[in-house]
């Protein structure tokens, strides 16, 4: 392609970057025909990711190198960089904090964090500012901090991500965040890695390995039955496999709650080749850490999965998509993944099986849209993170165009079970509707927050009492039931059974399995801003009803939050955005972007606030 | 394989039992039945993106409406193109879209919001126009919060950084049809793309270079696709900033650019025996409806060089 | 087009000097056809391809046979084809022997892996194109240029079908047209002969006189007869020859040697300074009406979006008023009478009134009839069985190089081209305001440069065997070793054609503007 580049250079650190990336042989001819270009645009976001945790930000050099290596149009390359809220365009600080001021922090007092690190360290990044050029000192000016949407820490909110840029860069997302240990760890002295808090009720199916064998260790998963699922799986043969699923009723928990056995049953069918499988570990849902958690905890049980779904789906490749603020989950795949191919549980033949498949592990950079299922595709290809119009469903034309099975992390994890003991055996527990376990992000005011397995049917009371209630001195007000897309529910509902019929029927929605609890000494109409606000943020802005609906929808509430009215007088304007939104987006994002709002509205709850 | 060998479908759209060709859209189907179904990001010489959602329709069955210019039909559809659920989206989302992108130079715009009944104004006072670079150095997934009583817009200052078209994106509705034509549907330059997120989603160049300093060839294709007036020849803007535009006075004449050997279609819209527009006829077999900044700006010499006398 | 799978661009840079052609290649390089690019510059067209031979100028033919050694060393041809409509295949076949992929490479130093695999792939598509421009016909050999190719599309049988076939990409506007319409030497109207007798009397009754039944000169011999001052009395209409000349020098020469001459055209060209007499003309395509016809052979309508200036007229008019001096008043004096005229005397026209070309937005000839909607490909004959008409003729074609041979006194070959914004010598587009800078510049590759000693941006002195100038350095990885490059654009500023050579194809008249012998030197 006959690309125009411009004639900015790259500092050494920035070049050896990507090279160390894209390796250095090709010098800095781009790949050579169409087809070749083609294909290297998938890595441009790896290549931003090199660039950013290398120096800190994306220079002009920078991008302007990636473009020359992969040629990728400069200006798409920039489009791409400046759609990713962890890709700074401007220069900054190697070392960097994110700060949650979303939901849950907020209602832990993220706000008295960020108003102590404004007195600390300035004002917040909030742009205004140029793009530039990078000097080779390398010297990071600008903003220190930047607020940030949920962090998937809100069992120990408030929280908070750094990066420090380098050659060997180091992030760290921690809870408990005050602006002490968010210093402290600017400076290089990150506190202490916790385990997140994970208890049960009945069987332990998907957190049977968590906090219980070494994370790091292949030896320790396998003594813990790991790959027993695998060897089974080429017992049954892809069929069996096929049927098993099927048969066990298992639907994703990514929030759409499609049947699994049917997913798989469409790609293996599907006549276009190759067929991919993706692991959508980009949870960025505000409330939900349950998949972190899994991640985290047990990471060669994602490996396995994902092997079993590419073997049951006629896949050879599986890409693993990891939202960016999750260090610590990066750092224990890739490990896995390494530990698994060296294992020869990756790779050619695997088990001697004749079976062939490979993981390849993408970081997100920021954008909770990218885990919409049709952007997460579009961000692997190096496009921007914009969903695409279904049908056609990923089954038929998904990653690279092809045959697709995307499945959330949890939903790979129950597959584990289902292959190793049979559908049979998963059905016995849950209900008839929703067989098996699930696991539920209860935080907010309770006792012990953290991830609960429960079987489906256990009541919210029952969970909540898990959880050891709400905190003494405490009143419940309204919990928020499956994320900002999800909704919110009154304390007379308590009773409801958690399965995806029962919540259903309620007019109400398990979403990703998020229970938020709030008290009544939170104002919840600045919470229900701050879900406007955050729809608004995340909406990736390609149709008009989300990218200005979900504006109008702030401001309407930023209208009632500052007494120039009230939500009953608003109250015909949210309906009809409610209305186009839901109706007349292209995905899921501005679909929901109303129902938490609306929900609470529904229930009456915030009267008494105006 | 030819259109023609493709087989047919039947589906319903509005009551009525219709035919079309499998693998058409909704859009084409309604169009072939008589159908008027408004469209703001569809032309028929590009891909569709359907990101304006002017054009939804009902699908019975279906959770949400359908963007009609894209979806195909299938046999035993049941389409409604007037609903309710129907009219009311596409009232709102033209009451969205006037409420934040000035949209007075698009007529199709001024016809819809008439037969909608939108009123753009309903979601309050417009916000100030935000001043040069302020829009362009937003950071992703960040603004500032406002108090709400002033509906905020995509207003800012025109760019005019060449002698042959501006761009003025306070009228930008990002219907993504200039990135397409300067990319892979017709020029595949890529001078400009989109860049930023969400309300702050913008077309740009790398940097916000100005277009001399881009990949920009002045082909003005992208101009030749915007249906808001955001991209505007310098020549139609000049005028307009004088007060001397004048379309009663304009005729539109189609003949061949004079350059080189493609033969390009153009039509001259020409104002007081002065070419004042380029374009090209998107359904010419020649060009698409594109052109290359020969025939697109270099009628110039007809008007500027000394002419024997 | 958009349906071939490999398209061969031959000497030609679409993307910059036919842009919107270039629209359609990429629409089927995108639908995942393979494009190669053969030219002595990686230009941005060879960009997007998948090979890009950039072979030594002038070695065009020797490659072409390359190619066609490939594919019947590979076995590749289609013999069905060979045997069934084509003639002189034996001939061909040993005009190859000489010519083996490893000799060839050497000649034109180009890959011979590349080679094999444009040969490979080109021969067993099913549906494959050749196109080229200029850098194949501005050449002293000009039409063996042209007739290797061919060749190459008769021995895989890539013509006269859908997706595949031979396209010359004209440099103008109607080049194709002014020939349909008998611009040239030896035709009359629709490519018939002027000395056929049968032919040239239906054109007489029509008109009511006589018309001259001997071939008349194409370009080069007119300028030949003015050297030798046989003509002396030229009237051009709408060409600026004072500077489009290959050897500018001796062009000028001969047409100040001229007693007369008449300019008809829009603007004050240099040649229009130099006339005794100058017909403002209005230009053609916006101040009148007619019909152009494009490289597809599509015959399109112009028409008047804006009045003339000042005296201007139209050429139609001129030439009825002209030749009612003269003494014959013409029939027919609208664009549409004449046309109709002659779509009564030219057969291939016949079924194109102004509403047809209108309704169709354009007819590509052979269009006979009112029942034809016209040809979008020519030659689908040689598909039938038995092969209905003459057969298609291989006519072997031997490597000769260029004619202004490398020395160690210009040691250095120049080739010239054009840009994308600009067209020829400038004078339609050098008065737009195109936003990017843009002046004369000599590229040289990056070696060259440092064995010279030379720097970005430094003035040099370009010297070859006829003249010299003067223009600042522009290195350009995208040459080669030995390769310079200048277009011919800015003639008042550094007139190119100095230093071009004016060998000539003897059979079409197009002169050897891409390949002169020079030397680059310092200034002072
Ligand atoms: C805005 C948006 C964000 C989403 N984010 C996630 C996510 O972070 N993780 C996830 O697994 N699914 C997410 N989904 C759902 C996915 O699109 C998809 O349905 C899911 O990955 C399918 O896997 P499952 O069938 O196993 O649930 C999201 C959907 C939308 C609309
Ligand atoms: S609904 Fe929102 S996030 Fe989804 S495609 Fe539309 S603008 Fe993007
Ligand atoms: S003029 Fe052409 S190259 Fe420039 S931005 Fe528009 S479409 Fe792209
Ligand atoms: S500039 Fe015009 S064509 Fe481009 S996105 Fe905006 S409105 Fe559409
Ligand atoms: S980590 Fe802050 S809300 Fe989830
Ligand atoms: S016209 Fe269909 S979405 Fe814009």
């Amino acid at each position: 392609m006959d690309l125009r580049h411009h004639d900015v250079l790259p500092t050494a650190a920035e070049r050896s970057a990507v090279d160390a990336l894209l390796g250095v042989e090709a010098g800095d001819a781009p790949p050579a025909g169409f087809a070749a270009v083609r294909d290297a645009r998938t890595l441009l976001l790896p290549a931003l990711h090199a660039l950013q945790s290398s120096v800190g930000w994306v220079s002009r050099g920078g991008l302007d190198y990636v473009c020359r290596r992969l040629g990728v149009p400069p200006a798409e390359a920039f489009g791409v960089a400046s759609f990713y809220a962890l890709f700074s365009l401007v220069q900054r600080p190697q070392a960097f904090a994110h700060v949650c001021d979303d939901i849950a922090c907020t209602a832990a007092g993220a706000e008295k964090v960020c108003s102590e690190l404004e007195r600390k360290l300035g004002a917040p990044a909030s742009g205004h500012a140029k793009t530039g050029t990078a000097h080779e000192d390398g010297a990071g000016h600008g903003p220190r901090w930047a607020r940030s949407p949920c962090l998937g820490l809100c069992e120990r909110a408030p929280a908070a991500l750094v990066t420090i840029a380098g050659a060997e860069p180091k992030d760290c997302a921690f809870g408990a965040a005050t602006a002490s240990r968010i210093e402290a760890a600017l400076a290089g002295s990150p506190p202490r890695i916790e385990e997140a808090y994970v208890a049960s009720s009945g069987p332990r199916r998907l957190l049977a390995r968590v906090g219980v064998a070494d994370p790091a260790s292949l030896a320790a998963y396998r003594a813990h039955r790991g790959y027993e699922a695998l060897a089974r799986a080429f017992e049954l043969g892809a069929e069996g496999v096929l049927r098993e699923v099927t048969e066990s009723k298992l639907v994703g928990r990514g929030g759409a709650a499609f049947p699994t056995g049917r997913k798989w049953e469409a790609v293996a069918r599907a006549t276009a080749r190759p067929h991919y499988v993706v692991c959508n570990a980009d949870e960025s849902e505000p409330g939900t850490f349950k998949d972190r958690v899994l991640l985290e905890g047990d990471p060669f049980a994602v490996v396995e999965a994902m092997t079993i779904a590419g073997y049951a789906t006629g896949s050879q490749r599986g890409y693993l998509y990891l939202r960016g603020e999750y260090p610590l989950a990066l750092e224990r795949l890739s490990h896995a993944i390494e530990s698994a191919r060296a294992g020869g549980l990756l790779g050619a033949n695997i088990l001697g099986s004749g079976f062939a498949f490979d993981i390849e592990l993408r970081r997100g950079a920021g954008a909770y849209i990218c885990g919409e299922e049709t952007a997460l595709f579009n961000s692997i290809e190096g496009l921007r993170g914009e969903p695409r119009n279904k049908p056609p469903f990923p089954a038929q034309v998904g990653l690279f165009g092809r045959p697709t099975a995307v499945n959330n992390v949890e939903t790979l994890v129950a597959v584990l079970d289902i292959v190793r003991d049979g559908a049979a055996s998963y059905t016995s527990v849950g209900t008839a509707g929703s067989p098996g376990t699930k696991l539920f992000c209860v935080s907010g005011s309770v006792v012990r927050p953290g991830v609960y397995e429960v079987p489906f049917g256990t009541r919210l009371d029952a969970l909540l009492a898990l959880a050891g209630g709400v905190l003494p001195g405490k009143t419940m007000r309204t919990i928020l039931l499956g994320g900002a897309a999800g909704g919110f529910v009154g304390r007379d509902q308590l009773s409801l059974p958690l399965s995806f019929e029962d919540t259903r029927k309620a007019g109400t929605t398990l979403g990703s399995g998020v229970v938020l609890v709030f008290d009544d000494e939170t104002p919840m109409v600045p919470i229900l801003r701050r879900i406007a606000a955050f729809f608004r943020d995340e909406s990736c802005g390609q149709c008009i009803p989300c990218r200005v609906g979900t504006v109008r929808q702030e401001e309407l509430l930023s209208r009632v939050v500052n007494g120039r009215s009230t939500l009953q007088g608003e109250l015909p304007l949210l309906k009809d955005l409610g209305q186009v939104m839901r109706d007349a987006s292209i995905c899921g994002l501005g679909q929901t972007a109303s129902s938490a709002i609306e929900s609470a509205v529904a229930l009456g709850l915030f009267e008494d606030e105006r | 394989m030819n259109e023609s060998s493709r087989g047919e479908v039947e589906f319903t759209l509005d009551g009525r039992s219709v035919k079309a060709r499998e693998g058409e859209t909704i859009h084409a189907a309604c169009r072939s039945a008589g159908i008027d179904t408004p469209t703001l990001c569809w032309a028929e010489n590009l891909t569709p993106v359907n990101v304006c959602r002017v054009c939804v329709v009902e699908v019975e069955g279906a959770r949400v409406l359908a963007p009609s210019c894209s979806r195909k039909v299938e046999a035993g559809m049941v389409v409604h193109t007037d609903s309710p659920r129907v009219r009311s989206s596409r009232k709102l989302v033209l009451e969205l879209l006037g409420s934040s992108v000035d949209m007075s130079l698009s007529t199709d715009f001024a016809d819809y919001a008439k037969r909608y009944g939108a009123e753009p104004g309903r979601f309050g006072p417009r916000a100030q126009p935000s001043a040069a670079g302020v829009r362009e150095s937003a950071l992703p997934g960040h603004h500032e919060v406002g108090d709400g009583t002033r509906a905020a817009t995509v207003g800012q200052p025109t760019k005019v950084d060449n002698d042959l078209f501006v761009r003025d994106y306070d009228k930008c509705m990002l219907c993504y049809k200039c990135v397409e034509a300067c990319g892979s549907d017709a020029q595949n330059t890529f001078a400009i793309a989109v860049a930023g997120r969400g309300f702050d989603a913008r077309i740009a160049t790398e940097h916000e270079t100005p277009l001399p300093d881009s990949a920009c060839v002045f082909c003005g294709n992208c101009v030749g696709v915007c249906p808001t007036g955001a991209l505007m020849f310098k020549a139609e803007h000049d005028l307009r900033e004088a007060g001397k535009w004048d379309e009663s006075k304009q005729t539109e004449t189609d003949t061949i650019c004079s350059y080189c050997g493609v033969g390009c279609v153009l039509t001259l819209r020409v104002q007081d025996n002065k070419i004042v527009r380029v374009t090209s006829p998107s359904d010419s077999s020649v060009t698409g409806g594109h052109l290359c900044v020969k025939g697109r700006f270099g009628f110039k010499f007809v008007e500027e060089s000394p002419r024997a006398p | 087009m958009e349906e071939a799978q490999v398209i061969l661009l031959w000497g030609s840079n679409a993307r910059e000097t036919h842009p919107i052609f270039f629209h359609h290649v990429l629409k089927a390089v995108r639908r995942g056809a393979k494009l190669y690019v053969i030219d002595p510059r990686r230009t941005p067209t060879a960009e997007w391809s998948e090979g890009w031979a950039g072979l030594d100028v002038g070695t065009d033919i020797a490659l072409a046979n390359g190619v066609g050694r490939a594919i019947l060393d590979a076995g590749l041809e289609n013999r069905k084809f060979i045997a069934n409509a084509t003639e002189g295949f034996d001939a061909y076949r040993a005009t190859l022997e000489r010519y083996d992929v490893e000799r060839v490479s050497t000649i034109t130093r180009v890959d011979a892996e590349l080679i094999c695999r444009m040969a490979r792939d080109f021969a067993s598509a099913e549906r494959a194109m050749i196109c080229w421009t200029l850098g194949i016909t501005e050449h002293h050999n000009a039409v063996d240029n042209v007739l290797s190719l061919i060749n190459l599309a008769l021995l895989t049988g890539h013509v006269g079908k859908w997706g595949s076939g031979l396209n010359p990409l004209r440099g103008q506007n109607n080049v194709q047209g002014g020939g349909d319409m008998g611009a040239l030497p030896h035709k009359l109207t629709g490519f018939q002969d002027v000395e056929d007798d049968v032919l040239r009397s239906r054109f007489e009754a029509v008109w009511g006189c006589k018309i001259p039944p001997k071939n008349g000169w194409h370009l080069t011999e007119m300028f030949a007869a003015m050297g030798r001052r046989e003509l002396t009395a030229l009237y051009v209409i709408g060409e600026n020859p004072a500077q489009s000349e290959a050897d500018s020098t001796h062009a000028l020469h001969c047409l100040e040697g001229l007693e007369h001459l008449i300019v008809q055209d829009i603007v004050m060209t240099k040649t229009a300074e130099m006339a005794d007499v100058v017909l403002p003309a209005s230009a053609s395509w916006c101040e009148s009406e007619g019909t152009v016809t494009n490289s597809e052979r599509r015959v399109q309508r112009v028409r008047r979006a804006l009045n003339p200036p000042g005296s201007a007229r139209d050429d139609i008019e001129i030439l009825c008023d002209l030749s009612s001096r003269l003494g014959y008043d013409m029939k027919a004096r609208t664009p549409e009478a004449l046309w109709d005229e002659l779509r009564t005397l030219s057969p291939m026209h016949g079924g194109m009134s102004y509403p047809r070309l209108e309704a169709l937005g354009g007819i590509q000839w052979p269009c006979p009839d009112e029942s034809s909607v016209g040809s979008p490909f020519l030659h689908g004959r040689l598909w039938e069985t038995p092969v209905r008409g003459p057969r298609a003729a291989f006519h072997p074609a031997e490597d000769e190089g260029p004619v202004d041979k490398l020395t160690s006194e210009f040691p250095l070959r120049l080739t010239t081209g054009r840009r994308l914004d600009s067209y020829n010598t400038g004078v339609q587009s050098g008065s737009f305001a195109w936003p990017m800078e843009r002046r004369e510049t000599v590229g040289i590759f990056p070696s060259d440069a440092a064995r010279l000693g030379l720097r970005d941006g430094e003035r040099v002195r370009v010297v070859s065997r006829r003249g010299s100038i003067e223009a600042p350095v522009r290195l350009d990885d995208r040459l080669k070793p030995g390769l310079v490059f200048m277009t011919m654009h800015f003639p008042d500023e550094v007139d190119t054609n100095l230093l071009t050579i004016d060998a000539t194809d003897p059979r079409s008249g197009t002169a050897e503007f891409k390949a002169a012998a020079i030397r680059v030197e310092k200034v002072g």
